[in-house]
């Protein structure tokens, strides 16, 4: 099987590629709308900043492709959050595939809750055959200051703070706030399932 | 919920561990991969290596190093140990790395994290603070607490999270090495005064002691080396104590 990893200026793509390796699957790391397309599966990795992301995606017109792709896709991380269709994280406009709003993280007290939030955290409410084989006591390791709301497309919740999206499906489109590629075996569970849609 | 982490951390010269371990399914008790793979198969949270290595080629020798490992395992590591420069940063993270930590090239220039924090993210930059009391002011020491400076750990602490780090790992010299437990009064001094994450280290020697970190001590995360390489305290056993008392951990 061939997954093409999306090519932008996000920092740690490497682990993503030795997870799919791991998982044998072939990873070509590349930012050509013409091997994007062709791929079995998409997988659009990040971290980093949403604007910086989106000028690159847009100066490469893969903000134009990705909406048309039609083969499962997957977003980890800030690849979510750019699937939304808005970000608060420097006032950006994303790609909108998931019609919801990506929010801070304001804690109240933050002796009670640091933010980043950093570390691994459990998954609930999971409905999806992204998720087979797991139940809430799946834990996933997250490092993020924004996520994104509940909302209709929602397939797992997290709770930090308060419940957000965990992961989300629409369609051909899937993402996940937590690093897959960083969360032992629940994580290599998670991309397994998606490499087996 | 989001858990405590425990951190075993591996020290290594020339891309191989030191200081001794003692487990009986390792083939090599050199192999940082193989150690780093049974740490996380047995529920470590997360890795910390830190190079002690002081050749002119370390960085070649540390970045082929982190590329094994990150091919091999699957939950973050952190790497540190004389990282001074963007360019050092980026070639590590490159290789694989999650994080990287520095210490004393952020005390002899500041400036260097909020650039590092810029250019890579605050995620994956950590600030080690190395601290010891004299005379009732705790200050930051570096080169493995052998050297003083003139900062005061709580101010140094602040101004690393305003400069944009995205953790600290603090380490009491005073408790280091000496298993009577974790500096409990300044770790939870520098927690409740930030709003990122504090990793605590030095001083663990039993389980004990990881629970008091955690709720008297308000950490994030508890790193510790030997008593993980000797096996005197199995991760399992560990997280199995903290859950019964009440600590959350992820099984």
């Amino acid at each position: 099987m061939k997954v093409a990893v999306i090519k932008y200026n996000s920092g740690n793509v490497q682990s993503v590629l030795y997870a799919l390796e791991r998982l044998g699957a072939e990873a070509l790391l590349t930012d050509d709308p013409e091997l994007i397309s062709k791929a079995d599966r998409v997988i659009f990795p990040g971290q980093g900043e949403a604007s910086t992301a989106m000028d690159y995606l847009k100066s490469k017109n893969l903000d134009k492709l990705i909406p048309e792709l039609k083969q499962p896709f997957f977003g980890v991380c800030l690849g979510l959050q750019l699937l939304c269709a808005y970000s608060e994280e420097n006032d950006t406009e994303c790609l909108g595939i998931f019609p919801i709003q990506v929010k801070k993280f304001i804690p109240e007290d933050y002796r009670e809750f640091k933010v980043p939030h950093v570390g691994w955290n459990n998954l609930q409410e999971l409905n999806s055959p992204l998720l087979k084989g797991l139940d809430d006591s799946a834990y996933v390791y997250y490092v993020h200051s924004y996520y994104a709301e509940l909302s209709e497309f929602t397939i797992a919740r997290t709770h930090y703070i308060s419940d957000f999206s965990a992961l989300l499906h629409r369609n051909n489109f899937f993402a996940v706030q937590a690093h897959p590629e960083k969360s032992g075996p629940t994580g290599q569970k998670i991309l397994n399932n998606f490499l087996s849609l | 919920m989001l858990t405590k982490r425990i951190i075993p951390c591996l020290d290594i010269k020339e891309g191989r561990t030191v200081k001794g371990v003692n487990f009986v399914e390792l083939r090599d008790a050199g192999d940082p991969v193989e150690l780093a793979k049974i740490y996380s198969d047995q529920g470590a949270d997360e890795l910390v290596f830190l190079d002690i290595t002081a050749t002119v080629d370390k960085r070649k020798t540390l970045a082929e190093l982190v590329t094994k490992v990150a091919k091999a395992i699957n939950i973050p590591f952190t790497v540190g140990g004389g990282i001074g420069t963007i360019e050092d940063v980026k070639i590590l993270l490159q290789a694989g790395a999650d994080k990287i930590s520095i210490n004393s090239a952020a005390t002899k220039n500041p400036k260097i994290i909020n650039e590092m924090a810029r250019e890579f993210g605050s995620q994956c930059i950590v600030v080690a603070i190395d601290t010891r009391n004299v005379d009732g002011i705790d200050f930051v020491f570096t080169h493995g607490g052998r050297q003083a400076t003139v900062l005061k750990t709580q101010q140094w602490a602040k101004e690393v999270c305003e400069r944009g780090a995205g953790e600290i790992l603090l380490t009491s010299m005073d408790h280091d090495g000496t298993k009577a437990g974790f500096a409990n009064e300044i770790t939870a001094e520098i927690s409740a005064q930030l709003s990122i994450p504090v990793i605590a280290s030095g001083g663990a020697g039993k389980m004990s002691h990881f629970r008091d970190v955690f709720t008297f001590g308000k950490a994030d995360a508890a790193l510790a080396a030997s008593i993980f390489h000797f096996k005197e305290i199995p991760i399992p056993e560990l997280k199995a104590f903290l859950e019964k008392e009440m600590i959350s951990v992820r099984p």
